[in-house]
């Protein structure tokens, strides 16, 4: 990104930098200010009036700050000197109520939009340009969050896939959105506001793409040692790029069934993106009740919080299944807590990274022991 | 001898757990040792350790303690702004295919460890250090209400800081973020000492944070000088009032939910596990509820240095004073309803998320009026631009940003969009840094002079008043841009490419930083150094205002040889334009609180049970449980808690501020 030369760099208003930047680099690759989908495009928006709003109070405040730190120093004897000046009704007033109004009229569109843009309520629209209500029934995707990587089932097409996203241009989108063991947060800067995913909760998240192209997706809640690499491409395409991605899945060999989803939520990072032909029915509604394990009971159906999934889990303990408390261990099992964990990355010998994500190499990186992936043979230890 | 008894004795603690393997942490604890060990050494040849105990250890000297708190908080920034560095050092290069010179292990540890010691042992051992110096000689007492409380919560504070230190030589720190989210902190994910660590650190500390909170609440509110009620308190003494409020509300929530995650830990409740009825939204919930009110309780005692230096060094009555108080008071309550503004993306429905984004916007009202209140006290002043004013003006525009970007994140929308992401890192640097930092700077260079009778060298400090206003914006503003990017927090390796100039320059305004930093250790040799020639005999170098300013520089012991009597808002400027005369007869002997050992012992003794408890060694943990209390119990035994500074003293002790007043000219 090249910054405009006329931006004012010599001012001594330095603080005001990043203010002033803002519309300029917003042409560049700001993506949160310039995304491809409606949803993060209101987004903006409400960011940019907020901004604006709050600019008719912030401007003045430091104009004056340093028009008075300027005018009344000591050595300018021709100010006015009021030392024992120190109320004014009209001044205070001004000075609660002009805040008071912006904050009003803040709130009355932190109100609005904030109910119109909520993640668990369908999109109103497609885009600015396509005004209407969407007709068409959103496109279902569930999506799990595993250590450190992404499960995305699409339940009307019965594949699966691991570290991509694909989904139509133009077409909403309802995202399900569950975690196998710790939090994470899903987002696509592109698309549409993060959501957290949850074990043993479901967010749901609905959003649209309005151009063709390949974005960024990430997990923006720290998860963990793998956490750096926990990202993901997200393609919109149109309906027959869609269907060709969809018969290209459904042609590869895996199938996603219970045996293969709890190798798979095993700790990994950087794991290239992956395909499953087939998805075995009602594993995403197990793996958001923490069941998936064969034996292990689904918790009953909470009455749950108007549809977004209960906070509670109640399932009851199974043996051996619980995590024992470490006064109540034996000492041998302790465990030892050593000062660290393996060898210190040295450079792309040891570890190729991003230019050969899939190298057994790179899952040195982490002291948690990595495991097998489905189908891939065991990574060299140490 | 059998590895069970081994077990028994040492828990967990092996010979692994020692970074014996590990080049640059053992060449710095190598470091640390031999600059610990000459420390050591010149403090026993010169004969030191009995003079550090005696007058500094045992003290229950509101003012000693207080300047113990400072510098235990500037050590640990040292600590904290290493961490620091190399997060910046390793966004910088981690591009691509170089994976940077911290793994995953090492660099979730040193952006948890910022955040802790960042909040925990920097800012508010600075924040309390502040107001335990300066409160009590602002309502003109002669010491806290509680001298002993005071010097325990010190180094209950200070064992805390042993704690998180130890977990940089044996075992590790949490890897889990500065709030230690479970489920990620829960025994199933994190079975190592790290979390163990976090919590007897923070559990410690919290008990001399809770206390001395209590202790300043009790001194603010019963031992004001005659005359000067609520509303002619000074405007810091104000803040620290209820800041100390916000802490013993706040803190036992902290405490708790705390205590609930060790009992997960330890016992294998499942308060916060994923299953059997755990629920992480309680936890997520419980430290907000405890961290929002956190925020204010730095802020707030920043703002108080704030609004006296404005008022001092524009040579003015405070503007508003009334609508400040008002403006604080009103801050204080709506810190406790805005907690889920920190996360809106955890999936609550609209409605919750409109009332909390509104209420948060609302804090702002006070907060605006508290800045038109310092624009107005400069307007028709005659602004002295020394060091502490240069800071409020550097605060006055600093903060405003980080105010409005604050604003900002409240609106749910726009939060969607940016939580998580460099933009909230960036925001919440621009407020700490900011309006926390920048004020302690500004508070230490206003006070200092009060301390210790001689002004800090002005050269240095405005090096290092410049250093840290220009690279806290070059550090920050890239992550501002970043955030707008898309780029979320906490990552340790980046794929773009493009985006790595954007955190080469703020590795260079970190850099900037730093010089800052030393700036201001050399800022204090320099002064120590010129002291003489820096000097102020006076004790009131500013033309000050409240009462601090009214005894020597520093004060003796007692403070005050009599309580002055108080007439108006600004005590000590009211009595300069009354032509108050110094009393310099009838003196009578000064009742005064004892030295005791038994603060710094019962807090040492309570670092060996959090570190037996963090390593699983029972039978320590129990040895040292039984002997705090019973220590605890002993104390109460020991009724020799007073004396008296006898007359002849106190007579000779005036007498020397009177030839010093003369001196000066005064």
């Amino acid at each position: 990104m090249i910054l405009p030369r006329s931006l004012p760099w010599h001012r001594p208003l330095r603080s005001l930098l990043p203010l002033a930047a803002l519309p300029f680099l917003g042409g560049c690759n700001m993506v949160v200010l310039n995304p491809a989908g409606d949803v993060a495009r209101q987004q903006a928006d409400v960011l940019m009036i907020s901004v604006g709003l709050m600019l008719l109070i912030i401007v003045p405040v430091m104009a004056l700050t340093v028009w008075f730190a300027w005018k009344y120093r000591a050595s300018n004897e021709k100010a006015t000197y009021k030392p024992n000046w120190d109320h004014s009704t009209a001044l205070e007033l001004v000075i609660w109520s002009g805040p008071l109004l912006i904050v009003i009229a803040l709130g009355a569109l932190t109100w609005i939009s904030t109910h119109l843009l909520d993640p668990y309520r369908p999109i109103g629209r497609i885009s600015a340009e396509k005004p209407e209500t969407p007709r068409d029934a959103p496109l279902e995707i569930q999506v799990v969050s595993l250590d450190w990587k992404w499960l995305f089932i699409y339940p009307e097409q019965g594949i699966a896939t691991v570290n991509r996203l694909v989904v139509p241009v133009d077409r909403q989108v309802r995202f399900r959105l569950s975690s196998s063991s710790v939090m994470n947060t899903f987002y696509v800067p592109a698309m549409a506001g993060m959501i957290y995913t949850m074990p043993g909760m479901e967010t749901k998240l609905h959003a649209v793409l309005n151009r063709p192209g390949t974005f960024e997706g990430m997990s923006a809640h720290y998860s963990g040692a793998g956490f750096s690499y926990m990202n993901f491409k997200t393609t919109s395409t149109d309906a027959a790029g869609f269907d060709k991605f969809v018969a290209g899945v459904k042609a590869m060999p895996n199938r996603l069934d219970t045996q293969r989803y709890l190798e798979l939520e095993k700790p990994s990072e950087k794991v290239p993106p992956m395909g499953f032909a087939g998805v075995e029915p009602g594993l995403f509604n197990r793996i958001v009740q923490m069941c998936v394990k064969p034996g292990t009971p689904c918790m009953t159906e909470s009455m749950g919080h108007g549809g977004h999934g209960s906070a509670v889990n109640s399932r009851l303990p199974q043996e051996g299944e619980r995590t024992k408390g470490a006064l109540e261990k034996a000492p041998s099992d302790y465990g030892v807590s050593p000062h660290s964990s393996g060898d210190a990355p040295q450079g792309s010998k040891a570890a190729p990274g991003a230019a050969e994500p899939g190298s057994d190499a790179n899952r040195n990186m982490t002291r948690i022991a990595p495991f097998a992936m489905p189908g891939r043979p065991a990574p060299a230890q140490g | 001898m059998s590895e069970t008894l081994t077990k028994l004795i040492f828990g967990r603690l092996t010979i692994e757990s020692f970074p014996i393997h590990e080049p640059i942490i053992v060449m710095t604890f190598i470091a640390v040792a031999i600059g610990g060990a000459a420390v050591l050494a010149a403090l026993t040849y010169f004969k030191l350790w009995g003079y550090l105990w005696k007058e500094w250890f045992t003290t229950v000297d509101h003012k000693r303690i207080g300047i113990m708190y400072m510098i235990l908080g500037i050590v640990m920034l040292l600590r904290g702004f290493a961490d620091a560095v190399m997060m910046r050092g390793q966004q910088a290069m981690a591009f691509g295919q170089n994976e940077g010179f911290l793994n995953a292990h090492h660099y979730d540890q040193v952006f948890t460890a910022h955040g802790v010691i960042m909040i925990f042992f920097v800012a508010m051992p600075l924040v309390t250090g502040l107001m335990n110096y300066i409160v009590p000689l602002q309502i003109g007492a002669r010491d806290v209400s509680f001298p002993f409380l005071n010097n325990f919560s010190f180094w209950m504070t200070a064992s805390g800081v042993v704690i998180v230190m130890a977990s940089l030589f044996v075992g590790e720190f949490a890897r889990t973020g500065w709030l230690a989210f479970a489920p990620l902190s829960g025994l199933d994910y994190s079975p190592d000492v790290g979390v163990d660590y976090y919590i007897w650190a923070l559990q410690l500390a919290g008990v001399g944070t809770l206390l001395s909170g209590v202790n300043l609440i009790a001194t603010i509110v019963k031992m004001r000088a005659p005359g000067m009620g609520l509303m002619k308190m000074p405007i810091f003494t104000w803040s620290a009032l209820v800041t100390n409020i916000l802490i013993v509300a706040a803190f036992p929530v902290l405490t708790a939910v705390l205590a609930m995650l060790s009992l997960d830990r330890y016992v294998g409740t499942n308060f916060f596990t994923n299953t059997l009825g755990g629920n992480p939204m309680m936890y997520v919930n419980m430290i907000w509820i405890w961290g929002h009110p956190e925020v204010y309780i730095l802020i707030l005692p920043a703002f108080g240095v704030f609004s006296e230096i404005v008022s001092t060094f524009s040579g003015k009555r405070l503007f508003g004073y009334t609508s400040m108080v008002y403006a604080l008071l009103v801050i204080t309550i709506l810190s406790y309803l805005v907690w889920l503004h920190h996360f809106f993306t955890m999936g609550s429905g609209a409605s919750v998320n409109s009332f909390f984004g509104i209420t948060t916007m609302i804090i702002s009202i006070p907060t605006g009026a508290k800045i038109f209140n310092w624009l107005f006290t400069m307007y028709r002043g005659r602004i002295r631009y020394e060091l502490p004013m240069l800071w409020a003006i550097a605060f006055m525009l600093t903060f405003t940003i980080g105010g409005m970007t604050g604003v900002l994140l409240a609106v749910p929308p726009a939060d969607f969009v940016l939580h998580n992401s460099l933009f909230l890192v960036a925001h919440f640097h621009n407020v700490i840094i900011g309006g926390v930092v920048f004020g302690m700077f500004a508070g230490i260079n206003y006070w200092f002079p009060k301390a210790f009778g001689f002004k800090l060298d002005k050269k240095w400090g405005l090096v290092s008043f410049w250093c840290w206003f220009v690279g806290f914006w070059v550090a920050f503003t890239p992550l501002y841009v970043l955030g707008l990017m898309g780029i979320t927090r906490r990552l340790r390796h980046f794929d773009d490419p493009s985006l790595q100039i954007w955190f080469i320059i703020a590795a260079v305004g970190a850099a900037i930083i730093a010089v800052g930093i030393a700036a201001f250790l050399v800022q204090i040799a320099v002064s120590i150094m010129n002291r003489d020639k820096l000097r102020d005999f006076t004790g009131d170098p500013w033309g000050g205002r409240s009462l601090e300013w009214a005894t020597s520089s520093p004060p003796p012991d007692y403070n005050f040889a009599f309580t002055p009597v108080v007439h108006d808002m600004d005590a000590w400027y009211d009595m300069k334009e009354h032509k108050y005369a110094r009393p310099t007869e009838g003196f009578t002997a000064i009742h005064m609180p004892s030295n005791t050992w038994a603060g710094i012992v019962l807090a040492g003794i309570s670092t060996v049970f959090g570190l037996a408890m963090v390593w699983y060694i029972w039978w320590l943990a129990a040895l040292s449980f039984v002997a705090v209390i019973g220590v605890a119990i002993y104390h109460t035994f020991n009724y020799n808690r007073d004396f008296h500074i006898p007359v002849e003293e106190v007579i000779e002790t005036e007498r020397q501020r009177t030839a010093d007043l003369q001196a000066a000219g005064v």
